[in-house]
């Protein structure tokens, strides 16, 4: 037990000690506290067209500016925060839920079973979030729920195949022998002692799968296939500053910016939990 | 080596058939029907039924999928509803400005991350990595369609060095063409070549340190001779791999950054016959695109195996 504490207490010094997870960590709470203080307020309303104020420049008013419908800026990018964190979130909440239990499904059954599972995932793989979200567009509509299912599908043999080749050296360990001999089945021992010893490596994965779902929603709203207005979306935000690039730059960069920091952020959070959590792994990097 | 082949290609096989009765499943279930889009909601009963056993949609699911398939091992794709055109030709055509763009870009991405992943490599920990690794941390994090739309402001708009978009055509000469698709294959190569230049310095960091380095400088060999005769060339086994799987972004990336840059590629293709409900098209598309994933994956296997003798076994 006290070993236990001490290690905890060690990991927690080792996080204080290591700059890109106390980065990556710190921007990543600024976009979801930002995501969180939207519902309760912006300082406009993101959805709100005054094409009087129309295109204008930064002020006390409009700390970003508006854009050529006089939505406020910052309001936008508070709202796309929302836009962002959810999909990305529920994108890989569908990865994690079928994928995991997939890759354990495949390695504690191998043979046939698991042979078919990740043959299935194999093909799965065939078809980006992109081509996806085309042939699921109409079945969906565009929208929000088009873009979670369609990145959702795409993060499933990513999660499967983690969980699958971590699984497989745990099945040959000691302490999963010593389970077997005590007479626990296949699911017990799953669940006891093969998912506890790889939770590690799926929490630095879905890390990572958040900041390449941020990328994908940003991607899918830009060419029409996410979130539909009036919800604000980054990758729209973009799509429709586009024509203004000459005229008014600061509408493209300001969510672009917006997309590069929180992926950034979560790349340094994933990288931190990374070695914090898995010291063979840092040793190599 | 030959059962291997047999099996990677039977499985090969199976999967690509697959593909296509999942393609044709879903867009079966597609709401909308294509000859109603055709003729407008006003047309006559009669004329829609017409023009539906024109196009073969009166015929039973199973009949239509596989003369679908049988069509597209033949290269006949079917014909546009749209633009009555065989889907064979318009793909071809936008093939011509898809393909370059891929290959140029892809081009640019080996070009950039090999030599940076390895001078990294090389000056592990120093000033030099640490300024590369930041620079690829960034590089990950900009979406592509976005940095295209820097480069169009900075290179066409500002300087006026670039087209801002469109194509020419090859018709209209070599450089003109491949003028325009310069600002969007490095828009597509930077983030790839992040992700690769990494994947490189660690590649060769591990094969740095591996016993049969230490054997090849003991008989003699200069460290460069070393590095250039044995690390680079197993580290570029996983750097090979990772580029197979990249190969689905690119594609997906260049869909997208032909919709920033108005190219008249495969990617606008299929926008633009998403909004007409010219399923035949979205269909076929996308099988293409899928088989292509599919088809690389495959190939990338293959050089894998023939570069490991220990993978053949265990296929």
């Amino acid at each position: 037990m006290s070993a236990v504490v001490a290690g905890r207490q060690g990991l927690a010094a080792r996080a204080l000690g290591h700059p890109s997870f106390l980065v990556g960590a710190a921007i990543s709470l600024v976009v979801a506290a930002t995501a969180l203080l939207s519902f309760v307020w912006t300082p406009h309303d993101p959805t709100v067209l005054d094409i009087g104020r129309k295109l204008q420049p930064l002020s006390a008013a409009h700390w970003l500016g508006t854009d050529q419908y006089g939505r406020d800026v910052l309001s936008m990018i508070m709202g796309g925060a929302v836009t962002s964190m959810a999909v990305s979130f529920v994108a890989v909440g569908i990865g994690l839920g079928l994928g995991v239990p997939l890759g354990l499904l495949a390695a504690g059954r191998r043979g046939p079973v698991g042979e078919a599972v990740m043959r299935a995932n194999d093909f799965v793989f065939a078809f980006p979030a992109l081509v996806m979200a085309i042939m699921l567009r109409d079945i969906f509509g565009p929208g929000a729920l088009n873009a979670m299912v369609a990145i959702g599908i795409f993060n499933v043999p990513v999660f499967a195949r983690l969980a699958y080749g971590a699984a497989l050296p745990l099945w040959t360990r000691e302490f999963v022998m010593a389970a077997r001999v005590a007479g626990k089945g296949r699911g017990r021992i799953t669940l006891e002692h093969i998912l506890p010893n790889m939770l590690s490596l799926i929490i630095v994965q879905a890390t990572i799968q958040l900041s390449l779902g941020v990328l994908a929603e940003a991607a899918l709203s830009y060419v029409g296939l996410g979130v539909q207005p009036p919800a604000p979306s980054w990758g729209r935000m973009l799509n429709e500053a586009q024509t203004l690039m000459a005229i008014a730059p600061r509408l493209a960069l300001v969510p672009g910016l917006a997309i590069v920091v929180t992926v950034m952020g979560l790349n340094l959070l994933g990288d931190g939990l990374r070695d914090l959590l898995d010291p063979r792994l840092a040793r190599e990097r | 080596m030959l059962t291997f082949l047999a099996r990677r290609l039977a499985s090969l096989l199976v999967t690509l058939a697959v593909a296509s009765a999942v393609i044709f499943a879903v867009m079966e279930v597609l709401p909308g029907d294509p000859a109603e889009i055709m003729l407008g909601t006003n047309a006559r009963p009669d004329t829609l039924a017409a023009l539906r056993a024109n196009l073969g949609l009166d015929r039973p699911a199973t009949e239509r999928y596989v003369a679908w398939v049988s069509g597209f091992l033949q290269g006949d794709l079917g014909r546009s509803y749209t633009y009555s055109v065989p889907v064979g030709e318009l793909v071809a055509q936008r093939l011509w400005v898809s393909l370059p763009l891929a290959a140029i870009s892809l081009l640019l991405t080996v070009l950039i991350a090999i030599p940076v992943g390895a001078i990294a490599a090389a000056r592990r920990n120093r000033p030099v990595d640490i300024g590369i690794m930041a620079a690829t941390q960034v590089g990950i994090a900009v979406p592509n369609f976005w940095f295209a739309m820097l480069l169009v402001f900075v290179f066409a708009v500002s300087l006026r060095l670039l087209p801002a978009g469109g194509f020419p055509g090859w018709g209209a000469g070599l450089w003109p063409a491949l003028r325009s698709l310069i600002l969007p294959a490095v828009a597509l190569a930077l983030p790839q070549a992040s992700i690769l230049a990494r994947v490189m310095r660690s590649s060769l960091i591990d094969t740095l340190g591996e016993d049969y380095m230490r054997t090849a400088r003991a008989k003699g060999l200069s460290r460069s001779e070393a590095v250039r005769r044995h690390a680079l060339r197993n580290a570029l086994i996983p750097v090979l791999t990772i580029m197979g799987l990249q190969f689905s972004f690119l594609l997906a990336g260049t869909i997208i950054i032909e919709n920033v840059f108005f190219l008249p590629g495969l990617g606008r293709l299929v926008f633009q016959a998403i909004t007409q409900r010219d399923l035949i098209v979205v269909k076929s598309v996308v099988m293409l695109l899928v088989a292509s994933v599919v088809i690389v994956n495959f190939l990338v296997e293959l050089a894998y195996a023939a570069v490991d003798p220990r993978l053949r076994r265990r296929a």
